[in-house]
């Protein structure tokens, strides 16, 4: 075959690819990119009265995700609540992961370790959750951690305390709201991280000397880090925008960032500062991604 | 003088699962291994061997019996408190640290000073001759590289025992053999005591010191690689070391009367009534038909092996024996299909076992 032969067969299969994926490229473009951008151009618009943008360029809404500006004299301050509502999410989607790990781990490893047939039967336990709406997986919680709950009647009944403990509307039941339904997500990419793991590896190393803590901190962890990546980036991404959880088990004063958001474009009538919290919600997600990411695999490469 | 042992089993057991369901792997194993040999547990696949180096290794705990190490009892120390060290069969080598890496573990979890690692890294480097692959990680390696990186990982920590556990499995065979040479002369060198598993056979012969033959959990016999080659105690070992023609015979006095009517002497060796006749075919010659002492005998095929050729050979009742000879430089030496021919012994190679 001729090169120039050749060159038109390479430009018809390249041209082919492109025909065969534009539906999904076409989709993927209108349901992904295009509200992206629309909500950046809203970012830069003043808010209507009832609602919807004015089609007029301002950059209040960026000043007002940092500072709020008093109605009196006119001057900006540095709007400690919206810090706090940023710092809240941050903190509580960082433990969410962390716990998700701490009881992912075992867990998978567990599973990771069972007969065929008992691994299939385990994994298709903790994909069951999935089969009940979130909302309702909620509102569970909340009835067994709310003050006349499960929990604290069961406490109140045994006599150890005399009152009951508040739990639910508290930074923490959010947290543990969270850990509950994204542990999952954990879970899986962890248990096919371990799936994969050489368990021969945990004799040479026990063989060489090695304590069972050195074993799972240089042997099991480093071989099994993508997995732990992996799982860490599905929780945490959920998390910083959880939105039914914080609503239900934080109550109205235990925001996170995805209930501010919802207030603005809601009760608010500020679509413009809804706007760009939004968008900061991914600037937010995507720097901890890529400091993640590069951190993780320092570690791996030198250790 | 007696030298002093390395490595004793008293009366090992093994069992696995319970029941009727449990499993024998090793039962009442005694052995005494001594300071700087090359000591081989040889069996087929199933016999124990690799359930004893385990027990060694400390990976497993025996279910009655004891584990002794230089005297001390060890039967319960797990494996990262025992100086004994493992090179296994898929060579488990950490994929996610270089040779270096690899080799310097077992002196860093002992907790050894980064330049004492990093001095007997080198050293190891260089004994199992592999200095230029310092930086690279497993996966980059060959078979036969990953097998001297896995070797210079226990070595490392200069252990007083060095299990391996069918090292040279996956290796072809070219590599096998230099690889052999390479093992037996580390273990000169460095005259630590060598426990190697396998099931080959020959590998045992050309490498041990001596050689423990095991089947169904027990050890049959235990000796060196002569002595077992020669004087094997049963038609298992026999059989499984080398090949071997057996003929079944009948003590007749002083001498062994065949199936076939021919009378062979041979050391009997107290055997009474029907017995086995156990000659390798290297140690069968054929002859003219009728020479005194001769068998008489008729060809079947002849199968050609390179340097040497297999004739198999019918002796009057029918029983085949096989003859190796090394193959003339040209034809076949006359071995025509169904020549009568006669059939001797080499004296001194036939060996009367019980059967």
């Amino acid at each position: 075959m001729s090169s120039a032969q050749e060159q038109a067969a390479d430009q018809r299969n390249s041209r082919n690819g492109w025909l065969l994926s534009a539906p999904a490229l076409i989709l993927l473009l209108c349901a992904a990119s295009g509200p992206l951008l629309i909500i950046l151009v809203y970012s830069f618009l003043e808010p209507g009265k009832y609602g919807n943008v004015e089609w007029v360029f301002s950059l209040d809404a960026w000043i007002g995700v940092l500072y709020s500006r008093d109605i009196f004299d006119g001057t900006y301050k540095l709007a400690d609540a919206h810090l706090t509502i940023f710092w809240r999410s941050v903190k509580l989607s960082l433990y969410t992961t962390l716990f998700a790990f701490v009881f992912g781990f075992p867990t998978a490893w567990y599973i990771a370790t069972r007969s065929p047939r008992m691994r299939t039967a385990l994994l298709f336990l903790i994909t069951i959750p999935f089969w009940t709406n979130l909302l309702i997986r909620t509102f569970a919680i909340n009835q067994i951690i709310r003050n006349e709950g499960v929990f604290n009647t069961f406490l109140l009944w045994l006599g150890v305390i005399e009152t009951p403990i508040q739990i639910i509307y508290t930074d923490f039941a959010v947290f543990l709201g969270m850990t509950y339904v994204f542990l999952p997500l954990m879970v899986l990419p962890l248990f096919a991280a371990i799936d994969r793991f050489d368990m021969r590896l945990l004799e040479a190393a026990y063989d060489l000397y090695a304590s069972r803590w050195q074993v799972l901190r240089r042997i099991v962890i480093p071989i099994v880090k993508p997995g732990i990546i992996a799982g860490s980036i599905l929780v945490f991404i959920p998390s910083l925008g959880a939105y039914v959880t914080p609503r239900i088990l934080g109550g109205g004063r235990n925001m996170m960032i995805g209930n501010f958001i919802e207030l603005q474009f809601g009760a608010g009538r500020n679509w413009p500062l809804g706007a760009a919290l939004s968008v900061l919600l991914l600037l937010i997600v995507t720097v901890a991604l890529v400091v993640y990411v590069r951190f993780a695999n320092r570690e791996t490469s030198h250790g | 003088m007696t030298t002093p042992i390395s490595v004793e089993a008293k009366a090992a057991r093994k069992i696995y699962g319970a029941g009727e369901h449990a499993v024998h792997a090793l039962n009442d194993v005694s052995v005494q291994i001594e300071k700087g040999e090359f000591f081989t547990l040889l069996g087929p696949s199933g016999c124990g061997k690799t359930t004893l180096l385990r027990l060694i290794a400390g990976f497993e705990t025996p279910t009655a019996g004891q584990i002794l190490l230089n005297g001390k009892d060890i039967t319960e120390l797990p494996p990262n408190d025992r100086p004994v060290n493992t090179v296994f069969q898929s060579y488990a080598l950490f994929p996610h640290m270089s040779v270096a890496q690899n080799i310097g573990f077992g002196l860093q979890m002992l907790g050894r000073s980064k330049s004492d690692v990093d001095a007997a890294v080198e050293k190891m480097l260089a004994l199992v001759q592999m200095e230029s692959f310092a930086a690279r990680k497993p996966q980059q390696l060959s078979g036969g590289q990953q097998q001297r990186v896995a070797l210079a990982r226990a070595l490392a920590p200069e252990p007083e025992v060095l299990l391996l556990d069918e090292p040279l499995s996956a290796l072809d065979l070219k590599l096998r053999k230099e690889m052999q040479r390479e093992l037996k002369r580390l273990q000169t060198e460095t005259g630590i005591t060598f426990i190697f598993v396998t099931h080959d056979q020959e590998e045992a012969l050309t490498m041990s010191d001596r050689i423990a033959v095991m089947q169904s959990g027990k050890i049959l016999q235990v000796g060196g690689p002569r002595e077992i080659y020669n004087n094997p105690v049963n038609r298992f070992v026999a059989d499984f070391i080398g090949e071997t023609n057996f003929i079944s015979g009948r003590i007749d006095g002083g001498s062994v009367r065949l199936s076939s009517g021919d009378v062979v002497s041979a050391p009997t060796g107290g055997l009474q009534g029907d017995v086995t006749v156990a000659v390798r075919p290297e140690q069968v010659r054929i002859g003219p038909i009728g020479e005194t002492g001769s068998l008489a005998a008729t060809i079947g095929d002849t199968v050609y092996f390179g340097t040497d050729t297999h004739c198999h050979l019918h002796l009057s009742d029918g029983t085949e024996i096989v003859a190796r000879l090394q193959s003339p430089p040209s034809g076949n030496a006359g071995l025509t299909r169904g020549a009568s021919v006669g059939v001797r012994f080499e004296s001194g190679a036939v060996a009367v076992l019980s059967q």
